[in-house]
């Protein structure tokens, strides 16, 4: 072997020590860390909940069906108003809807376009779409990632006939992989992006600048959520690593995580109150962690749930969390007592994303079935 | 055995963990003993042994999980649409009959899990055995396929005919029996993995997910600080849900129903008038959550003004005006942060300014420093301060004034809406208007303008 060889070789052997020193270490302190968690966990949610009073029977049925998509629905929003939807597609439509009168108020398309994020702004006057866009010479056959852009746009919303709703859009966020998730934060100033690329971003709507980016997942992050706390500092995301983590959006620093699912986090949702969030996974469990006990306090599970949850919201009282799943159903959950509540049919194809309305009245599902579907 | 596909190695089956699970159960089913009772079916001349019936498979999930027969012929046809189990009689379409229907559980080799590329070449010489056995007819769509292939991969045409022709002669071999449920368990793998148009592709995933490169560093980092953090007690957090959930029970609607109706079932938007953003009469329910919490009192507009009418008598209106403008530049325009912190500083801060809030002298010199490199999270501290004072000291004693007590006992309580009594005359739904209709709200000032502009009908 010639020195330069052996040097090399040398080289990789400490890289691989190091990697290998790093894992373990990184292994001891998890586990400490699982210890510690553990000394104040004195009683389980459902043994507290057992002087609660069950909940009745539950009819949910669905209430309005908007069709107009021609494609998977990917996500979708409710505008303050609490009663107006923006969703959007795989085909590269965004839709506003008065979703009480099923009529549409808006749409763009953007051809050769995947729009797998949307988010209503606070104002209720326009909303921002995140999307991946393709070269139209080459349409992808399968999810093929040789695509151009992967950005976020905020669209005015307008009445006007004569204006082009695209015309006036803003350019805000660019990830360098797919835009999975979006949301503005208490203003239509700026927004908060999560994307395959690994990070969360916050963005100046007006500029385009960057305000603040979040690292630390390890793989694709999924799905984000603003916390409803009283000093609007933090939110949480969950992603291909099986990690939920909470950050401080002014630092850019991780907060809290929580590492128990056994499979990609797809949706993530505070609890009301903000001391707590649960989250959907494609290991067909929606699990409650609660932030000051800095522990995961409750599994959503049933034998004969398969297959994963890929969204989540909570009535406004918090006592029922709504996960929508990839086998076309929906179930509910008592949060309290952790037992299924109902399971919802009525979907042809796996629910993509759930939200409940603003003023609790309702939740909205949307499906690869390229429907949207309000229920109470 | 049909000269099937040559599997490669699959993709890891952790990847698709509905998979496994799916067949853990279908591999319970066929426990000789707690199983599904297996019996033989008659096909036209030929005995098929250990074929289940499809109402069987229903009453076995139901028993077995304790759900609903609904329920458990939901899961029972997601078995079948993922080739788990196969009918025998009219194997075109992957559904699950919950009567005598014959079915049969797909062998392991044909297991979806083992995600094999299915190729096209496969797919070919499948078809074409199709097309030339003398019973076999192709569908539409699977002409559609033979033809589409056939200009495709013609170079190689021979080939697929050649093999196609030897696996039938090798199929003559072997018992009729034999002969036809390998060929079920056949069109269902390509039921499965070509579906006919309409029919959903199971296989189909979301956009290619990435793998899991940790970052050890970031959680030695993370840990590290995680183990110094305070935690409370579970049963103190757990006992706070309790105490939320039953707060706010009577005011969640999926819960609890909401009064004069939920417009969602009613088709009447009352409610929602009722309840509009800025209302002259708020409801009872809403004018007791201004007493849950602060924060649910200043989210509130109509709550808001009563608390600043509230502060103004008190002489400390200014400390909710510098709380807002404090939001205003935490979530304003980057451009505009330099001149928003300006305006509060010379409103609220500045020696002898018009509303000056009153600050420990500490807060106020790290304040006043911060303000020579003006960013937008500058007020954070001073903010904090003054929302904890109104919180701790003001708003208590908003809650038990007389202001309050007033509002609460001038709330009232809407009548429920009789139910109709013809379910066919529909109410007019009537539209409302866009919030991006109405003109744009005055942007309120660091002087503190109407509070909180989020101009929403």
């Amino acid at each position: 072997m010639s020195p330069r060889h052996r040097q090399m070789a040398t080289e990789a052997l400490h890289e691989n020590e190091t990697l290998a020193s790093l894992k373990s270490e990184a292994e001891s302190l998890k586990g400490k860390l699982e210890e510690e968690r553990a000394k104040l966990h004195d009683v389980e949610l459902h043994q507290v909940a057992e002087r609660v009073e069950a909940l009745g029977q539950f009819v949910m049925k669905t209430r309005r069906t908007l069709k107009g998509h021609g494609n998977k629905v990917l996500c979708m929003d409710w505008c303050k108003d609490k009663r107006r939807i923006v969703s959007s597609s795989q085909d590269g439509k965004v839709i506003v809807w008065d979703s009480f009168t099923t009529n549409k108020e808006h749409a763009v398309t953007m051809p050769c376009t995947w729009v797998m994020a949307c988010a209503y702004a606070p104002s209720g006057c326009a909303i921002a779409c995140g999307f991946k866009q393709f070269s139209c010479l080459s349409l992808p056959s399968s999810w093929d990632y040789s695509g151009l852009d992967n950005k976020c746009s905020v669209y005015p919303l307008t009445f006007d006939k004569n204006e082009n709703m695209a015309a006036k859009k803003k350019s805000v966020a660019m990830h360098t992989n797919y835009l999975s998730a979006c949301s503005f934060t208490n203003s239509d100033m700026q927004i908060l992006t999560a994307s395959g690329d690994g990070t969360c971003a916050l963005w100046d709507v007006e500029s385009g600048q960057l305000l603040q980016s979040f690292h630390g997942h390890g793989a694709d992050v999924l799905c984000l959520d603003l916390a409803p706390s009283e000093t609007g500092n933090t939110f949480v995301s969950g992603g291909c690593d099986k990690k939920a983590m909470v950050w401080d959006m002014r630092s850019g620093q991780c907060v809290q995580a929580f590492e128990t699912h056994e499979s990609d986090i797809n949706s993530v949702r505070y609890y009301p109150s903000g001391d707590a969030f649960a989250s959907g996974s494609d290991d067909a469990t929606c699990r409650l962690y609660d932030l000051r006990a800095d522990r995961e306090v409750a599994i959503y599970s049933k034998e004969s749930i398969i297959f994963g949850a890929s969204s989540v919201d909570f009535s406004l009282s918090g006592r029922l969390l709504f996960a929508g799943y990839n086998d076309y159903t929906i179930n509910v959950w008592d949060v309290l007592k952790g037992s299924r509540v109902s399971i919802l049919f009525g979907h042809e194809n796996r629910v993509s994303t759930l939200r409940v309305s603003p003023d609790g009245t309702a939740f909205c599902s949307g499906s690869w079935d390229h429907t949207l579907r309000v229920w109470a | 055995m049909a000269a099937g596909p040559a599997p490669p190695p699959g993709r890891p089956r952790a990847q698709m963990p509905h998979l496994r699970k799916m067949e853990r159960v279908v591999v319970s089913m066929q426990d000789p003993d707690q199983g599904v009772k297996m019996r033989s079916q008659r096909l036209l001349v030929t005995v098929i042994p250990h074929a289940v019936t499809g109402s069987d498979v229903v009453q076995w999930l139901t028993q077995k999980f304790c759900v609903s027969e609904e329920e458990a012929r939901h899961l029972g046809a997601v078995l079948v649409q993922h080739g788990y189990i196969y009918p025998l009689r009219d194997p075109r379409s992957l559904v699950l009959r919950p009567d005598e229907t014959p079915y049969r559980f797909q062998t392991p080799y044909f297991w979806t899990s083992t995600l094999w590329p299915a190729a096209e070449l496969d797919y070919a010489i499948y078809l074409a055995k199709k097309n030339i056995r003398k019973q076999g007819t192709l569908v539409d769509y699977e002409k559609e396929y033979y033809d589409r292939l056939h200009t495709k991969i013609n170079h190689a045409w021979d080939l697929v005919l050649m093999q196609a022709r030897e696996q039938l002669r090798a199929a003559k071999q072997r018992r009729k029996g034999d002969r036809l449920v390998i060929a079920c368990q056949e069109q269902t793998y390509w039921l499965v993995n070509r579906p006919p148009p309409g029919a959903p592709s199971v296989l189909e995933q979301s956009p290619g997910r990435g793998s899991c490169a940790a970052s050890h560093v970031h959680m030695i980092e993370y840990c590290r600080r995680a183990l110094g953090r305070t935690r409370v007690k579970s049963s103190v957090c757990l006992e706070a849900y309790l105490s939320f959930c039953s707060q706010r029970g009577p005011h969640d609607p999926l819960v609890s129903g909401c009064l004069p109706s939920n417009p969602w079932i009613s088709d009447n938007d009352a409610y929602w008038v009722m309840n509009a953003p800025t209302v002259v009469a708020p409801t009872k329910l809403r004018v007791e959550r201004w007493g849950f919490s602060f924060r649910e009192l200043l989210e509130d507009p109509v709550g808001r003004a009563h608390f600043m009418d509230f502060l103004g008598k008190e002489f400390s209106g200014e400390n909710l005006s510098f709380w807002e403008a404090c939001e205003e530049l935490r979530y304003g325009a980057q451009a505009q942060v330099p001149t928003l912190v300006d305006a509060v500083y010379q409103q609220f801060l500045a020696p002898g300014a018009a509303r000056w809030v009153n600050i420990d002298s500490r807060t106020m010199e790290r304040t006043l420093e911060g303000l020579r490199q003006p960013h937008r999270y500058v007020l954070d501290d001073a903010q904090l301060h003054i929302y904890m004072l109104m919180k701790k000291d003001s708003y208590p004693r908003f809650l038990k004034s007389d202001m309050y007590k007033g509002l609460l006992a001038e709330a009232g309580i809407p009548l429920e809406t009789k139910k109709r009594v013809f379910p066919f005359s529909r109410r007019p739904r009537h539209s409302g208007p866009s919030p991006a209709l109405l003109p744009a709200p005055v942007e309120p000032t660091a002087a503190g303008g109407p509070g909180g502009g989020d101009g929403v009908a």
